[in-house]
C-alpha cells in the first residue's frame, strides 16, 4: 500500500478538516484499503461497506493525523480494526465439528480421494471460522496470503513477537478442531 | 509447534480458501458522501457549535467583546438584571 504517497501539503490540509484534501486522499486509497480488507474478511460485499467505515473513521480521525508520517500506513492499520471489528461481530455459523476426520480419511488424501477432499476442505474453512477474530486476522495474512511478520505487525499495530504468538496459537487451535494431521496429506 | 506443522495447515487453508484478488469495482465516492452527509445529521447541535472549526471561525473581535463583557459582569454584578433585559 502507498506507492503514491500524497505530497505534503495535501496531506496537511486533510489534518486541517479539508474535504477536498479527503476526496483526493479518498479516491487514491480506497482501493488499496479495499484490497488489504477484502484480505481480511473474505467477502467483497463486506469488504466495500467495511472501506466507507474505514474512511469514516479516517475522516473523523483527522485532527490527530501527522501529516509528516505516512498516510498509507495510517489508513491499513484502520482498516485492520476495521476488518477485526467486523469478524468480531460477524455472524458464527452454528456448525460444530463434532468429530474428526478419521486418520484414515486423512490418509486418503495422498491418493486424491475426492470426496475426503471436499470434506477436508470445508471442516477447514469451519475451524477457521471459529477462530477468534484476532487469530483469524493473523492467520488469514500469514497462512494465506503468505505476508511477512514484520508487515503484519505494523498493519495491525502490534509487535512481531504478537504476530507470532497468534499465529502459534491459530495453528495450535487449528490443528486441534481439524484433529490428527501428523500423516502427510500432500 | 514445528514449522512443517504450520506448513501443513497453511496448505489445508490455502486449499480450502484460497487467496483473494478481486478489484473494487466501482468508485465508493458517492457513498462516502452519503455517509458523511448522514454523519453530519447525526451531529448534536451542541458538538457542531462547539467543533474546533466553528470556533475557529468566530473573529477576534467576538471574543474580545465577550471577554469585555465577563469582565464587566464580573466587575459590576448587579449590572446582569440590564444585560438580561437587553437580550
Amino acid at each position: 500500500m502507498g506507492t503514491l504517497e500524497q505530497p505534503p501539503e495535501t496531506l496537511q490540509r486533510f489534518a486541517a478538516g479539508e474535504l477536498d484534501a479527503f476526496e483526493t486522499l479518498f479516491r487514491q486509497f480506497q482501493g488499496e484499503v479495499y484490497r488489504w480488507i477484502l484480505r481480511i474478511v473474505r467477502d467483497p460485499a463486506a469488504a466495500e461497506d467495511l472501506t466507507i467505515d474505514t474512511f469514516w473513521r479516517i475522516h473523523r480521525a483527522h485532527a490527530r493525523f501527522d501529516p509528516t508520517r505516512s498516510f498509507a500506513a495510517w489508513s491499513r492499520r484502520i482498516a485492520s480494526n476495521v476488518a477485526v471489528d467486523h469478524l468480531k461481530t460477524a455472524r458464527s455459523r452454528n456448525t460444530h465439528l463434532d468429530a474428526s476426520l478419521p486418520v484414515e480419511s486423512i490418509q486418503d488424501l495422498s491418493v486424491g480421494n475426492p470426496a475426503i477432499r471436499r470434506e477436508l476442505r470445508e471442516r477447514t474453512q469451519l475451524a477457521f471460522l471459529q477462530l477468534p477474530a484476532k487469530l483469524r486476522a493473523v492467520a488469514v495474512l500469514a497462512l494465506i496470503e503468505g505476508l511477512p511478520h514484520s508487515e503484519i505487525a505494523e498493519a495491525l499495530d502490534i509487535s512481531t513477537a504478537a504476530v507470532k504468538s497468534r499465529l502459534f496459537r491459530a495453528v495450535r487451535m487449528l490443528r486441534k478442531k481439524l484433529g490428527n494431521l501428523d500423516t502427510n496429506h500432500d | 509447534m514445528t514449522e512443517q506443522e504450520e506448513k501443513q495447515v497453511a496448505d489445508l487453508l490455502k486449499e480450502s480458501m484460497p487467496p483473494v484478488n478481486r478489484e473494487l469495482e466501482c468508485d465508493l465516492w458517492p457513498r462516502m458522501l452519503q455517509r458523511l452527509d448522514e454523519g453530519s445529521d447525526r451531529r448534536h447541535w451542541i458538538a457542531v457549535m462547539f467543533s474546533p472549526s466553528a470556533l475557529s471561525a468566530v473573529p477576534w473581535f467576538d471574543w474580545a467583546l465577550l471577554a469585555v463583557l465577563v469582565l464587566g459582569v464580573c466587575v459590576f454584578p448587579r449590572s446582569i438584571p440590564v444585560w438580561l433585559y437587553h437580550f
